[in-house]
């Protein structure tokens, strides 16, 4: 592989946004979760939900945190390393964008603040609509990133005048069919990820016999909202599936690693797709089924990638597999929370050790479902950066050079590694900790400083408050 | 071709966010700064209080600089962030570092003089290129088929250094006032004593600046920025003079409160200066406010959102400056 800016800016920003997406999708969910818990709190009265809830809260203030420091750098991206993309399209993307950062902001500056600090200050009916209002600007934040996204996938609602690509009409932009598909997916790809993480953490406490009551709560109630959300995730999933089928074959192709078209049409399961030689090795099919998947029919005929211009292919192997990773990811997520609803039934899910380690150990699974699900979008939209009327490989600043590009690539990537570990690592420590006491107001936190509540007992002001 | 109304509405939202942006992560970031120059940790410890319920909130404002620099002025964002590849990487990696070594290092124990360092250098690299950037600004940005064509060192030049140089020691009187407005007793008097010398340097470096302006750097196009502050507009350069002259005096009578409102003064009257000198340029001398301004589809669009968030955050910002008011105290 020969490095350019191009090649480099693109490894950067996919480096980039992989990190910063573990944090908001995490937090995404975990706000539905805490305005969940404080709605059970308040109605039954139930002191156990009022420590799971500052037990979460401290979490969920850590990973916002992180997600506010990754996410800053994404903003400029699209200025420093896709100079031509943000020039040519920044009449779109720019307001879009700006939507989602002033959105965020809003949340830092109203109800936020209230969610962390102001539990003895206002009454509990309004500290409760805080929490909705949270999750809520969380979802709202999702929502104008994939507004921009799918709109870079499937553009719509623009004209083009002096080169320049500008908006003709917004609602088509923003509310377009694309998007009613994948928002509904990214969001349910974010509450799993959430269930299955407080599903985990239940059964690592269980594990180890502590926090018994608060381990058997989020048992409970994680695996049953995995098992409710997974069915819908998976129609939404197919959905979002035909949208390719329909406005982006060539993808589509790629996902299924067919390389000739087919009449009819078999499905691969599992192969080794080689881009040299145009074809799958070790391949596993199911003949006819490609077929029915797309077309509803035994005997469709499926194009393959050779229906199009060598130009236009993108590459097979990540589309493909990132993919298979995703669903794989989907289906244990339905056997570990059906398989758990089903032992709770019969009273024995606390007690079934081997299911306990298995659910402590899918605690990833919504991680990786979602970077395959992203990879998989990103990649197979290659070589186009917007869908059929920019080229990723036009789209680069053109005064970058190599150099410049290896050394941003190289500086991003330590301190991601380095920063994003320790905030992993003290996330980490908080879960081990788990519900102890009631989260302590932190002297001099404001809502624009959750990742105070990295630790809550010596805090980062602790040695002076104000008198 | 003049600018629309809503291109002008855009353009005075950015000027008033960079300018409140420039004061408040000013100080904090002068504070960082300050706060590398002493080893004692009562200092530090009381520096950092005095910070801590602020400056993440002012960083807030660089970023709606950017949101808004990208939906209103599409051909800005890229320019600038094409021009200043290399500065801007450094100041995104200085707030980060600055970010995460303030939170984290009460917690650390072994590893608190790493965060410490890393909470300094963030800042004064954070700044250096800040003040770069500005001079570099200046001194003209070359364009081409609405992109930079240069090199991604054309920012570094004798001139755009010593604005870096200024802008470090700027804020650290910024910093420093801050210091004498917020604490009291012994960090008080240290941040009196650093007062003098840092205004010092700030006229020396500025005096340089400007030698090397008309010497080094007679690119003709800084000249013709030079021009603009005909007539009524120098008043602006003599009231940033005033009050620099005031902010000694007023250290000398030790009152507390004024240093940090005439340093404040000093920066908005020379922001006020650079305003003028780059009207009606956003980009100097390439790029006018109206050939920058997105079409009027997307500035309507963002119009909605501007008008509405933008006095949110001014409105908790000052909420927060209320609620923490008065010296930190002792712990
Ligand atoms: C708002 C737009 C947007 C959003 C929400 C995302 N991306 Fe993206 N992504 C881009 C806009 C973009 C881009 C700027 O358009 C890139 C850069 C080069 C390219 O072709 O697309 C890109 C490239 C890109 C690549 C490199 C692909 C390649 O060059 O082969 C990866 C791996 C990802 N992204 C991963 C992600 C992940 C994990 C996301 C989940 C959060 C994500 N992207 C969300
Ligand atoms: C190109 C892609 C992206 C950019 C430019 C971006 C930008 C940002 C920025 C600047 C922040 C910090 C905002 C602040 O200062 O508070 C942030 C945080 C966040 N991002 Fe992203 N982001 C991207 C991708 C995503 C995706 C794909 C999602 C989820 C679907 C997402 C959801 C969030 C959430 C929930 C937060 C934290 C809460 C908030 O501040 O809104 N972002 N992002
Ligand atoms: C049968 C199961 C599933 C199917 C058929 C499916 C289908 C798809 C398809 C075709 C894409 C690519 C969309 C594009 O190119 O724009 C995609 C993307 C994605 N998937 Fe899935 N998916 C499934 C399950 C899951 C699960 C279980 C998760 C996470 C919990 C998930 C999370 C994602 C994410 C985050 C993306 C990227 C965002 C997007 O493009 O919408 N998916 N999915």
């Amino acid at each position: 592989m020969e490095f350019d800016p191009v090649i480099l800016s693109r490894i950067q920003f996919g480096f980039v946004i992989s990190f910063h997406i573990i944090f908001p999708a995490f937090t995404i969910g975990l706000a539905a979760w805490l305005a969940t818990i404080e709605g059970m709190r308040l109605f039954t009265g139930n002191p156990i939900y009022r420590r799971i809830f500052d037990f979460w809260l401290k979490v969920f203030a850590v990973s916002f945190g992180m997600g506010v420091v990754t996410g800053i750098v994404m903003a400029f991206q699209f200025g420093t390393n896709w100079g031509v993309l943000a020039e040519r399209t920044g009449s779109i993307q720019g307001p879009l964008l700006g939507y989602e950062a002033f959105t965020a902001f809003m949340l830092e500056a109203s109800f936020f603040g209230v969610m962390l600090l102001g539990r003895d200050r206002v009454s509990p009916g309004f500290y409760l609509f805080a929490c909705c209002m949270v999750s809520f600007g969380t979802m709202l934040s999702s929502f104008w990133i994939l507004a921009n996204n799918s709109w870079m996938q499937v553009p719509l609602g623009h004209e083009i005048v002096d080169g320049k690509i500008i908006p003709a009409d917004w609602r088509e932009i923003v509310l377009g069919p694309v998007m009613m598909v994948r928002w509904p997916h990214m969001l349910l790809a974010a509450f799993l990820t959430t269930a299955m993480c407080i599903s985990a953490t239940g059964a690592w406490y269980m594990l180890r016999r502590v926090h018994y009551a608060e381990a058997q709560v989020m048992l409970h109630w994680g695996l049953g909202l995995a098992a409710v959300l997974i069915p819908v995730q998976l129609f939404f999933g197919h959905l979002t599936g035909l949208y390719v089928l329909k406005h982006q074959p060539a993808k589509f192709a790629a996902i299924e690693a067919r390389w000739q078209t087919e009449q009819p049409a078999a499905e691969v399961l599992l192969a080794w797709p080689d881009a040299a030689r145009q074809d799958n090795r070790f391949a596993l099919e199911i003949p006819k089924l490609g077929s029915f998947i797309a077309s509803g029919n035994w005997s469709a005929k499926e194009i393959g990638l050779e229906a199009f211009p060598a130009e236009d292919r993108p590459p097979v192997l990540i589309p493909f597999f990132g993919f298979r990773v995703m669903v794989g990811m989907g289906l244990i997520m339905l056997a570990v929370s059906w398989l758990g609803n089903l032992l709770r039934h019969f009273g024995r899910l606390e007690s079934t050790r081997w299911f306990l380690w298995g659910t402590f150990l899918s605690f990833p699974a919504g991680f990786v479902a979602i970077l395959a699900g992203w990879y998989t979008a990103e990649v197979g939209r290659q070589p186009w950066v917007v869908y059929g009327l920019l080229r990723t490989a036009d789209a680069v600043t053109p005064s970058l050079t190599t150099s410049d590009v290896m050394i941003s690539l190289l500086a991003y990537a330590l301190v991601y590694a380095a920063f994003v570990s320790f905030g992993i690592w003290y996330i980490y420590k908080l879960l081990r900790e788990g519900p102890a006491g009631p989260a302590l107001a932190i002297p001099g936190a404001t809502a624009s400083r959750p990742l105070a509540y990295a630790d809550d007992a010596a805090s980062a002001t602790g040695a002076a408050e104000r008198g | 071709m003049e600018p629309s109304t809503l291109a002008l509405f855009w353009a005075g939202g950015i000027a008033v966010s960079i300018l409140v942006y420039v004061l408040l992560d000013g100080f904090d970031l002068g504070v960082g700064i300050l706060f590398g120059t002493t080893r004692d940790e009562a200092k530090r410890a009381r520096m950092m209080a005095s910070i801590a319920p602020f400056w993440d909130g002012n960083e807030t404002w660089l970023v709606v600089i950017g949101a808004s620099l990208f939906a209103a002025f599409p051909a800005v964002y890229v320019v600038f962030l094409g021009a200043f590849y290399l500065p801007v990487l450094v100041m995104l990696l200085g707030l980060i570092l600055r970010g995460v070594a303030f939170e984290f290092r009460y917690r650390a124990e072994r590893s608190r003089g790493l965060w410490d360092r890393g909470f300094f250098v963030g800042s004064l690299l954070a700044t250096f290129v800040q003040g770069a950037a500005i001079g570099a600004m200046m001194r003209g940005i070359p364009v081409e088929n609405g992109q930079f064509a240069g090199t991604s060192l054309d920012w570094l030049h004798p001139f755009p250094v010593l604005t870096g140089v200024g802008l470090v020691l700027g804020y650290a009187l910024l910093g420093a006032s801050w210091l004498v407005l917020k604490t009291d007793g012994t960090l008080r008097d240290w941040a009196y004593a650093r007062i003098p010398y840092l205004l010092a340097g700030v006229v020396i470096v500025l005096g340089l600046a400007f030698a090397t302006a008309v010497t080094v750097d007679l690119t003709g196009d800084l000249q013709r920025g030079g021009h603009q502050i005909a007539g009524w507009a120098l008043i602006f350069p003599l009231v940033a003079a005033a009050a620099l002259l005031g902010v000694g005096v007023a250290a000398r009578a030790r009152l507390d409160r004024l240093p940090f409102a005439l340093t404040a003064v000093s920066f908005i009257a020379a922001f006020a200066t650079l305003a003028t000198m780059m009207w009606p340029y956003m980009i100097p001398y390439a790029l006018t406010i109206a050939d920058a301004a997105a079409p009027e589809a997307s500035l309507r669009f963002f119009f909605y959102a501007g008008i509405v968030v933008l006095p949110v955050i001014a409105a908790y910002t000052i909420g927060v400056y209320w609620v923490f008011r008065g010296k930190v105290g002792r712990g």
